[in-house]
């Protein structure tokens, strides 16, 4: 099996959003929530660089250990689902996450966060609803990936910048790219999440 | 002029040599091919995470915290979670609760040396004992409630199934969330209540020196509470505003704190909340199988007059003292 990962080329990151906006509307998430962002580092400054965020389905997830209640779980592509009908909305896994990845509906004052919800790398949920079921699209989002589809911000990124698949194909295009072109600032997020790096 | 001359001079060995120092610089923002490189001044992750502790940067909506890009402490709070908090809370925890074992096993039940004598004194007064039982109430739901979000996917998870164990901690956690501010109030009116009574006197040595009472007919001198009543109430104290303050940052998260803040806020709420179940493990111990006659005092309020002669001399003379001198010419007992 393949384990698929992300990775953004932050040297061809144009700050667009357009990545952004296709998650939003490929699963239709509610207002405030934001499974993917764009983060820009040195804003204004010489070298500065954009990275796309969203959920990096780590290996050994911090999310999914500190959970509460183990609603959190890594499918066998390595993608790191969860379970809505599960979650009591403690915010744990926020704390735990290095990439800010779990959003709540609500703001979460006196614990009232609501379920959490994140990037399910457009493959559905990990609760009881059968796979891309409506029932599982109102509660989870898109399942792309059970139609043999990638994540649609990767697929729409107009530069090719955010990269999603299996991770040692990725890791082999990005390789060849900062050959080819002669620098590269890295694959941002891998060490952390996957405890290795794109070494060119 | 030759002073001149020789400034001029200076200045311009020292722009060659400068510029010999700066060449190199220059060299490394061209690629191999003379091109500039435009990733000479970027950053990257790991000279950015070996400065600073989060990578940072600007966002395009209004979520402030989702600015931080990458935190690798999120690992380190998993492994404090997960790890440490378990095994060390559990050894904590199971520890206390093996040694005050140890203790009923060794010493046993502190007997009331002369026997009941049947006369009663009151120790406590009503407005007290509700104090201390909304404090003790709140303590144990909130104790149970958090130890089941650190311990009940281990213990109650594999035996009640995932269902049933995501209802009971999401009720659980709205039940922690308010039972605190009845915690925190009867932590408040205990604190005012009884602070006189737990000033540090010199008599708090003398029932040291004497084993505390736990040494038989060892008589140890002690006032209203005895130096280890007011280890607990200082120790509560201070455990009370670090576990209220840590607790407060959690009720509401984001709030002036960031991820870091966050994280150290629940690593202390943990840490103390261990400890405090610890101290009052052995609080709730001696108040009632450790000792014969202790438990009255916060459950009628009354004690005996042979109890009170064995533990709190001080305090009884006293309080025997000013009622044989009662302001009011009344017949009611003072209280």
């Amino acid at each position: 099996m393949a384990r698929m990962k992300f990775l953004c080329d932050a040297d061809r990151c144009i700050d667009c959003n357009a990545c952004v906006t296709a998650c939003k509307n490929e699963n239709e998430v509610p207002w405030g929530i934001n499974r993917r962002r764009v983060v820009t580092i040195n804003d204004g400054k010489p070298g500065e660089r954009s990275v796309s965020m969203a959920c990096m389905h780590c290996t050994d997830a911090p999310c999914a250990a500190v959970c509460p209640v183990s609603c959190i779980y890594p499918t066998e592509d390595g993608i790191v689902l969860h379970s809505k009908d599960l979650c009591i909305g403690c915010g744990y896994c926020f704390y735990a996450c290095p990439f800010g990845a779990p959003q709540y509906p609500k703001v979460g004052d006196f614990g009232s966060r609501g379920k959490m919800d994140k990037c399910t790398y457009c493959a559905g949920g990990g609760g009881a609803e059968a796979p891309g079921s409506a029932a599982e699209f109102e509660k989870y989002g898109s399942d792309r990936f059970g139609a043999g589809k990638l994540p649609l911000c990767a697929e729409m990124c107009s530069t090719k910048s955010l990269l999603a698949g299996d991770g040692d194909v990725i890791a082999q295009i990005y390789k060849e790219r900062v050959l080819k072109r002669g620098y590269g600032s890295g694959a941002w997020g891998w060490m952390t999440a996957y405890r290795e790096d794109i070494e060119v | 002029m030759a002073f001149f001359a020789r400034i001029r001079l200076a200045a311009f060995v020292m722009l060659f040599l400068g510029l010999m120092v700066a060449t190199p610089s220059i060299a490394q923002k061209l690629g191999p091919d003379g091109a500039p490189n435009p990733t000479a001044s970027a950053t990257n992750e790991r000279d950015l995470l070996a400065q600073f502790p989060r990578a940072e940067g600007r966002i395009d909506i209004p979520d402030t915290k989702a600015a931080v890009l990458i935190q690798p402490a999120g690992r380190t709070w998993d492994y404090f979670h997960e790890v440490l908090l378990h095994w060390g809370g559990a050894v904590v925890i199971l520890g206390t609760i093996g040694v005050l074992g140890l203790a009923y096993l060794v010493i046993g039940r502190i007997r009331i040396t002369a026997g009941r004598s049947g006369q009663k004194i009151l120790r406590f007064k009503t407005f007290e004992r509700i104090s201390h039982w909304l404090t003790a109430v709140s303590f144990v739901i909130l104790g149970l409630t958090g130890l089941n979000i650190t311990f009940g996917k281990i213990v109650l998870l594999p035996v009640i199934g995932p269902d049933a164990f995501s209802d009971i901690s999401q009720t659980a956690k709205y039940v922690h969330n308010f039972v605190s501010f009845s915690f925190m109030m009867g932590l408040l009116l205990i604190v005012a209540i009884f602070f006189k009574d737990n000033l540090p006197e010199k008599v708090d040595l003398e029932w040291l020196k004497r084993g505390g009472g736990f040494i038989k007919n060892k008589h140890a001198p002690a006032g209203r509470f005895n130096l280890g009543e007011k280890a607990v109430y200082w120790l509560s104290l201070l455990a009370g505003i670090a576990i209220s303050v840590s607790g407060l940052l959690l009720l509401f998260p984001f709030y002036g704190t960031n991820i870091a803040d966050m994280q150290i806020a629940q690593v202390v709420h943990a840490v103390v909340a261990v400890l405090f179940v610890a101290l009052i493990l052995g609080h709730i111990y001696i108040g009632t199988l450790g000792m014969e006659g202790a438990f009255e005092a916060m459950g009628s309020g009354e004690v005996d007059l042979n109890w009170a002669k064995e533990h709190h001399d001080l305090w009884l003379a006293r309080k025997l003292a000013s009622e044989e001198r009662p302001t009011q010419p009344s017949a009611t007992p003072a209280e």
